[in-house]
């Protein structure tokens, strides 16, 4: 497989948000505003990375029984670093984070590239694949934290006010769910029309 | 100790914080399985029978066995691991000593593994320092929450099912918009019983 291939397949191709629909549950609770969508999709893309990093070097000793739990584990062990990283060196976007940050370890598009990439690809490759699906997920958690945040609160990543007349329902739940399904009928309609003129 | 009434730490749980249209926690199964009513019926469950439990045994393992040893640390591992287990040894005592609930539930007991709420559940009670009771009735309340919310999404998602939608939005984006609706519904129980 072509080095930048597995790089950029992540970021459009195979989104792992709009065309996988993995990792719906970060997605949406923690893209209120752009700064906490920025720090999710770091956290994520850091973890993501390492563990493709560490499962695609040592897949040679990884029996093929147990790779599940080994996996796990692996995650596991770069989300408890990533956890106190955060309560460390940026303690107000930890709490604003909470309790997804120990979650990431269950999104499901780590494992799932564990299991589908790393697991069966060259060190280089799944390090690529890593930063790409990774890249791809902040993509869209960033798009969808400034849509929020742009109509919530009127600002881009906490700047002074443009807008003056914000409606909060973005900032709370039911936006997130309003954005998500506009972007993803944008999407179909794109890839409709793409597909017609073919 | 955390000194919230037990009915407080039920109600709360269940409408005012619900899991899903709210904390927007176990959202893959939420919207992968509730196309037909018995499916959601089956999978929430599931999800009551292995959220209380987990949360109770994960209560015991943290404040008996990870706080006395100084392995805080060690939860997230911990957790994801013994959940695992936990619902592998459910499964193998329902087909042993309640075949007429397992052949209920069967299917459904390890797609919960993969459920984020179970998991988050578990770190949440720690977060809230909720003694062993208020957990248990805090797990209960939730998995309630989600009861609640995938039975009316499986209603109404199977009402549009005939419905006349804009091709571009059928599936998924209708699926959100009606989420949207319901989690806007549900931000109305916000300040009920002074919560």
């Amino acid at each position: 497989m072509p080095k930048l291939r597995s790089f950029t397949n992540g970021l459009l191709r195979e989104n792992p948000v709009l065309v996988l629909v993995l990792g719906l549950c970060p997605l949406l609770a923690v893209s209120n505003t752009a700064i906490n969508a920025l720090g999710m999709g770091i956290a994520t893309t850091f973890v993501l990375t390492f563990s493709n990093l560490v499962i695609s070097s040592t897949r040679r000793l990884i029996p093929e029984d147990l790779r599940i739990p080994v996996f796990v584990i692996v995650i596991s062990t770069f989300v408890t670093v990533t956890d106190y990283f955060m309560a460390a060196y940026f303690p107000p976007l930890h709490r604003a984070l909470g309790v997804f940050v120990p979650l990431i370890v269950v999104n499901c598009i780590i494992l799932a590239r564990a299991e589908a990439f790393a697991y069966r690809n060259s060190l280089i490759d799944s390090l690529l694949d890593g930063i790409g699906m990774g890249l791809g997920f902040i993509l869209v958690i960033v798009t969808i934290g400034i849509i929020r945040e742009v109509l919530g609160n009127g600002t881009i990543f906490g700047s002074s006010k443009f807008i003056f007349h914000p409606g909060l329902i973005m900032v709370f739940p039911p936006g997130a769910y309003l954005t998500i399904g506009f972007l993803m009928g944008i999407l179909n309609i794109w890839n409709s029309r793409r597909r017609m003129k073919r | 100790m955390n000194e919230v009434s037990l009915f407080g730490i039920f109600v709360s749980a269940l409408l005012i914080n619900n899991i899903i249209l709210m904390r927007f926690l176990g959202l893959c199964s939420f919207f992968g399985v509730s196309r037909h009513m018995e499916v959601s019926l089956g999978m929430s469950m599931a999800v009551i029978f292995v959220m209380t439990i987990s949360s109770a045994v994960t209560w015991i393992l943290y404040y008996f066995i990870l706080l006395p040893l100084n392995l805080e640390f060690l939860k997230i591992s911990t957790f994801i691991l013994v959940i695992a287990s936990l619902v592998q040894l459910e499964e193998l005592f329902l087909k042993r000593y309640i075949p007429h609930l397992y052949r209920a539930l069967g299917i459904y007991l390890p797609l919960v593994t993969t459920n984020c709420a179970i998991l988050a559940v578990a770190f949440l009670h720690v977060d809230y320092n909720y003694a062993f009771i208020q957990t248990v009735v805090y797990a209960l309340g939730v998995s309630l929450g989600y009861t609640v919310a995938i039975m009316l999404f499986t209603g109404i998602r199977m009402r549009l099912e005939i419905a006349p939608i804009p091709e571009p939005l059928k599936g998924y984006p209708t699926a959100f918009f009606i989420a949207a609706l319901m989690s806007l519904a549900f931000l109305g129980f916000k300040g009920l019983f002074g919560l």
